[in-house]
């Protein structure tokens, strides 16, 4: 489906005789199809462009919100890398990705298992999908409930167990591995099905081959599903890190402090805090351009690997 | 091309694209005897069912995990105040405390909550999509010079995150006096979104365009072609669109949380929160829970309404809800 896609539109009609006309035809038409995309086009300029630029030139200037920015020149940048909050901040939000590969690994083997042919298959997708539409909101609410020190329903569970669960939220060493459980536990179902979805568009025959010429499970998973899955797995990683570098409203309902000794704090909720709460817009600002920065990054890397991966393939 | 290998929606597609390539050479024949679900030994049919047996119970588990914390929610939404506190834990709870769901709604600005949410996230998804499906015909079937150009420059606008622009955004808001209104939330989704003019795009290039150069010469003009054709032609991949970005704005949280200060004004998922604050020090989990549970609801229902086209469409294009 996808390698029509991009294809632009040939120019399908190549004899017509009349000439002056067509063009005509043609002038009316990019003037209709102006009008038609003109709002979205807007709509960009307007709400994503412009407060790009603002926000770029705003990182360089002292800017409290109230009075007009003063240009400062990179003091906002110097102030960044001597800022011990927003080292930690970034470190935080970092270290809780590594509930991405984590994640990846179980719903590929729930991925596997879905693709059987077996019956309540679909009642499993379901269920296990529920969480990902759920209010992220609501989800933290639940969990931060759920991880309380003495009545929570995670420290229940590990007391069957014989386990003593800490107060999970209250305790610097465990705020980060909490979130990264709830987080696995909501994006679970989303990676779930787009390898499903890619493991049943790999064809049967690979398969059948690689039995014939006595290929075991475990070869075949290594040499056929995993390269076959690879795309999906790079959107995967890339979506997460993306997503997860702006990580915010799990941190913000759940230790709406930053947690323990700021252990919770993530780069989105310090620049939210520093913007809207100390009303320092441009040191923010400057911090979001890195943030946006980083992610651009990401993705510039991802279309790297991703295009010559599709060439190294087998 | 360049653009389909970065772009959500392609890569799921192009496992398949990959597949030919990669299995031509082991040679044809092995693709030639078996159908689509060929059938395995029957000596093995045995350890099959054993093996889906165990996978089963894997599978239960799992989905005990699940949902044991949805479960949990709605058992402590129906305790009292001293149940929560009940060791060992009641699952079931004992008495039964339906009032919870009546108090709830006194207890805070739950139903302006819901009614903004639904005002945002109606007001947005419904106009909006019309922008977008109208958007994605002109970038899909009509001429226009530099369209393509256009058309990426919207989608590059996809890498920047909004906490980038975040600032900005809201000084220009408060400047033409729309903060602690649910303006700044509804505006800017009302010129259409990129994804759904990316995915409906992509649906129109397999509408040929030999029925709109009919239509053309018979002298309809474009927003009829738009109406008459192309939106029937496309209204299954609105629809599934439609519900990731209801439920997507149903569940916002950042922008909200930026904009309105007011609880009246307020959309659901901040009043939760809020509820979340103001009563934890009560110990009113009860209260929390109902209220949390509330606001699960429609998005869940909305679901199992649902499900088939929106997993069908997640699995399809990799958007998110």
């Amino acid at each position: 489906m996808s390698t029509e896609v991009h294809r632009s539109t040939p120019p399908s009609s190549t004899a017509q005789p009349l000439k002056p006309r067509r063009s005509l035809l043609h002038k009316r038409e990019h003037k209709v199809a102006l009008a038609f995309i003109a709002i979205p086009l807007l709509g960009f300029l307007l709400f994503t462009l412009y407060p790009l630029l603002y926000s770029v030139y705003a990182s360089f200037t002292a800017w409290n919100g109230l009075a007009a920015p003063k240009f400062n020149g990179i003091d906002n940048y110097i102030k960044m890398w001597n800022d011990p909050y927003f080292a930690k901040a970034m470190w935080n939000t970092f270290f809780m990705m590594i509930g991405i590969p984590i994640g990846l690994v179980l719903s590929m083997a729930l991925a596997l298992g879905l693709n059987r042919k077996m019956r309540g298959t679909t009642f499993f997708r379901t269920v296990y999908y529920v969480p990902v539409i759920s209010s992220i909101a609501a989800i933290a609410i639940m969990w931060q409930w759920a991880y309380n020190g003495d009545f929570g329903l995670v420290n229940q569970v590990l007391d069957i167990f014989g386990i003593q669960g800490p107060n999970w939220l209250a305790n610097k060493d465990t705020v980060k591995p909490a979130l990264i459980i709830m987080a696995t536990w909501k994006g679970l179902g989303y990676s779930m099905l787009l390898y499903l979805a890619a493991l049943q568009s790999v064809p049967r025959y690979l398969y059948e081959a690689a039995a014939l010429d006595g290929a075991g499970t475990w070869a075949q998973f290594r040499h056929i599903t995993l390269p076959m899955v690879r795309p999906v797995t790079f959107f995967l990683v890339v979506t997460s890190i993306i997503g997860g570098s702006q990580i915010f409203i799990e941190i913000n309902i759940m230790t709406p402090l930053g947690g323990p000794e700021f252990s919770s704090a993530s780069i989105v909720w310090y620049i939210w805090r520093q913007a809207f709460n100390n009303l320092q817009m441009g040191y923010a600002s400057s911090m979001s351009i890195v943030l946006g920065l980083i992610i651009f990054v990401i993705t510039v890397i991802q279309f790297r690997l991703n295009r010559r991966n599709q060439f190294s393939i087998d | 091309m360049t653009t389909s290998t970065s772009l959500p929606g392609s890569t799921p597609n192009a496992a398949p694209l990959l597949a030919p390539a990669s299995g031509i050479p082991r040679g044809p024949d092995s693709r030639a005897p078996r159908g689509p679900n060929g059938k395995r030994g029957v000596s093995r049919s045995t350890s099959y069912s054993l093996g889906n047996l165990i996978v089963t119970i894997i599978l239960s588990l799992g989905a005990i995990v699940m949902l044991g914390p949805l479960v949990w929610t709605f058992s402590t939404s129906l305790k009292t105040q001293d149940a929560i506190f009940a060791l060992p834990p009641q699952w079931i709870p004992d008495p039964m405390v339906w009032e919870n769901y009546l108090r709830v709604w006194s207890a805070g600005p739950l139903l302006s909550g819901i009614r903004n949410s639904l005002i945002v996230a109606g007001t947005v998804t419904v106009i909006g999509s019309v922008t977008s499906a109208v958007a994605a015909f002109a970038f899909a079937k009509l001429r226009m010079p530099f369209k393509n150009a256009i058309f990426l420059m919207l989608l590059a606008g996809l890498m920047i995150p909004f906490p980038t622009i975040m600032i900005p955004q809201f000084m220009v808001f408060a400047e033409i006096g729309w903060v602690d209104t649910l303006l700044p939330l509804i505006v800017p989704g009302l010129f259409g979104n990129i994804i759904m003019i990316f995915f409906l795009k992509q649906y129109l290039e397999n509408v040929p365009d030999s029925i709109i150069e009919a239509a053309k010469l018979d002298g309809a003009s474009y927003l009829q072609i738009f109406f008459r054709l192309i939106f029937p032609a496309i209204r299954p991949a609105m629809a599934a669109q439609f519900i990731l970005w209801f439920m997507a704005v149903w569940n916002d949280y950042l922008a909200p949380i930026i904009y309105l200060n007011t609880p009246e004004k307020q959309t659901l998922q901040l009043v939760i929160a809020s509820f979340n604050a103001q009563y934890a020090s009560q110990t009113d989990y009860p209260l929390i829970m109902a209220a949390s549970f509330i606001a699960l609801l429609p998005v869940l229902i909305v679901f199992i309404i649902f499900q088939r086209q929106i997993i069908e469409s997640v699995a399809l294009t990799g958007g998110k809800g």
